[in-house]
């Protein structure tokens, strides 16, 4: 296990702490750039340790979204600011209990198939939620207006800044734990590991639940900050947020602790730059990103980084006095 | 001594091939059983009977006084029946210790101990282990960079690190070098004896299950052939002519 040097904190803390305030024109952008994070480190649980990639991780978002605008909508307990924290854990709680719920037929099928079967889950999501009404169907659904004067996108990168933290150190501290081997045992031989008796189904929808709750939560931050949630476009958008958390976590080192935040940074930076200078060119040019980070980093920067410097992540002989 | 594994009239069959045909062998909890037989003689799917990877066509298995015949391969390996490969199956990109400490007894895997660290009796048991098979200097090092005979002790570690009650090796000593054979064949010895693990091994290499073995089966063509003591089944003229024989 590579020791993260200090600095890297301090920095990020800084740009988390004083960037909104200094720089509140750019405050959604910044928001996005920490759900863009949890995006990344919530698929890395099931893609990076687990080996199970997911391409319907875009349903737990999905979920999150609808879950918080209802709770305000039918209950809001305790006005705006009591009813958000609250709405939003419940939002991390459903999208949890979706995937124990699909997990049960999903966790069974393997590799391509597992992949295939969350992808159809994740459209399927999002065609059920644009034809039912008490969601607003397909013409979406207006969200609850946070109650501030001036830029409430500034609020909104502070809320996804805590998030990004808080998923990030509840995910550093589960991978030291026994469950981050098991992860590691079932993406290294499934069949091994069953052999062994371990409970393998049990860990495989533990995982699931676990990367769902922070997904959960960032559908609920988005869908409220857009003010609108769009069924296909916001909510279930598979082929936009459902595939960058893919991409990042692929970008910056699956399987890694950093990895995942590295390049969600690298994605985001770079997709808002070609978003303002190739203007009209931007998604052709974000297709040309994805094909390179496929092409040219199959294993990610940090994966990269750890089969040329291995020593600096821990394999290492240990010397034995003859 | 008590039985503590008991196949009783096994069939097997692949597509009309007969893989095993109504074979029937007995272990006793402390010893240490060989299997042999030319190639193809079904030693493989037998052991893939036993631990539950396919089912049988015929026949009952019993495990520790427990009917296991229908059971699949991980409510077996709970009950404490384990088994090696014949090909090296460790968990490659992970190191050596890890792969020890997530291969403790199943029991001890509740829900809650997966979100806590690893204890730390489990760290140093591994260690031990580890030494104890001669992986020590290797600790670090990811299992899929060490070397087919030092995944085979890997994964005889992990085997012991879930204290099983039956351990079923596949072919131990292949492919590995043979200057270490007496090595394994030690450490083989002394995990049955110190641990208390029963030991039924598949093992093409005669010297090595005659000096390691108790009792041994002889499978040929699918059928037990000849069981005994290793010398008396090495000497008996039948498996003399399977061995040798045109088959």
């Amino acid at each position: 296990m590579s020791s993260t040097p200090r600095w890297l904190y301090v920095v990020l803390l800084a740009v988390g702490v004083f960037a909104p305030v200094l720089l509140p024109q750019i405050a959604s952008q910044l928001a996005f750039l920490w759900i863009m994070v949890v995006f990344a480190l919530a698929w890395d649980i099931m893609g990076g340790r687990m080996g199970y990639n997911s391409f319907g991780n875009i349903l737990f978002f999905g979920i999150g979204c609808y879950a918080l605008a209802v709770f305000q909508r039918d209950l809001n307990w305790g006005g705006y600011w009591v009813a958000l924290p609250i709405g939003l854990v419940f939002a991390g709680i459903l999208a949890s209990l979706a995937a124990v719920f699909f997990g049960v037929g999903m966790l069974g099928l393997r590799e391509k198939y597992f992949a295939v079967g969350t992808l159809g889950l994740g459209v399927a999501a999002g065609e059920i939620a644009a034809s039912w009404d008490y969601i607003g169907a397909g013409g979406g659904l207006s969200t609850t207006l946070m109650p501030v004067a001036g830029n409430a996108n500034v609020y909104w990168a502070y809320i996804a800044f805590a998030t990004a933290v808080v998923t990030f150190f509840a995910l550093k501290r589960l991978y030291v734990g026994r469950i981050g081997l098991a992860l590691g045992a079932i993406r290294d031989d499934e069949d091994k590991a069953e052999a062994m008796g371990l409970p393998t189904t049990r860990v495989k929808t533990l995982a699931w639940a676990v990367s769902a709750f922070p997904l959960g939560v960032a559908g609920g931050i988005v869908g409220n900050m857009q003010g609108f949630i769009d069924p296909r476009d916001i909510a279930f958008a598979g082929p936009t947020y459902g595939t960058w958390m893919i991409l990042m976590a692929i970008l910056g080192g699956r399987g890694t602790l950093w990895g995942p935040v590295l390049g969600a940074f690298v994605f985001q930076i770079t997709k808002e730059l070609f978003w303002v200078y190739l203007a009209e060119w931007q998604r052709i040019a974000l297709g040309v990103l994805i094909v390179a980070i496929v092409v040219f980093f199959p294993r990610g920067i940090l994966g990269w980084a750890r089969e040329r410097w291995p020593q600096r992540f821990g394999v290492r002989v240990v010397e034995t006095p003859a | 001594m008590s039985t503590l594994l008991e196949v009783t009239g096994v069939s097997k069959a692949f597509e009309g091939v007969k893989a095993n045909t109504d074979v029937s062998i007995r272990v006793n909890a402390g010893e240490i059983v060989g299997l042999i037989g030319p190639n193809g003689s079904g030693k493989t799917t037998l052991f893939n009977s036993i631990v539950g990877y396919h089912p049988v066509d015929g026949g009952t298995i019993q495990f520790a006084g427990k009917e296991i015949t229908t059971l699949r391969v991980p409510e077996i390996a709970r009950l404490g029946l384990l088994r090696t490969f014949q090909q090296t199956r460790v968990y490659k990109q992970m190191n050596c210790v890890e792969n020890l400490q997530i291969s403790t007894p199943a029991a001890q895997l509740s829900t809650a101990s997966l979100f806590v660290r690893v204890p730390k009796p489990v760290t140093e048991k591994a260690e031990a282990l580890l030494d104890f098979v001669g992986l020590s200097s290797k600790r670090y090092l990811l299992a899929g960079d060490l070397s087919f005979g030092q995944q085979k002790l890997l994964e005889f570690a992990m085997a012991l690190m879930s204290e099983p009650k039956l351990l079923l090796l596949d072919e131990p000593t292949a492919g590995i070098n043979p200057t270490l054979i007496n090595g394994l064949i030690d450490r083989l010895r002394r995990a049955n004896a110190e641990f208390g693990v029963t030991l039924l091994v598949i093992e093409h290499n005669m010297r090595v299950i005659m000096n390691l073995a108790t009792r041994l089966y002889c499978l040929a063509q699918g059928k037990i052939l000849a069981e005994g003591a290793p010398e008396a089944v090495r000497q008996d003229p039948r498996v003399i002519e399977a061995y040798l024989g045109g088959h």
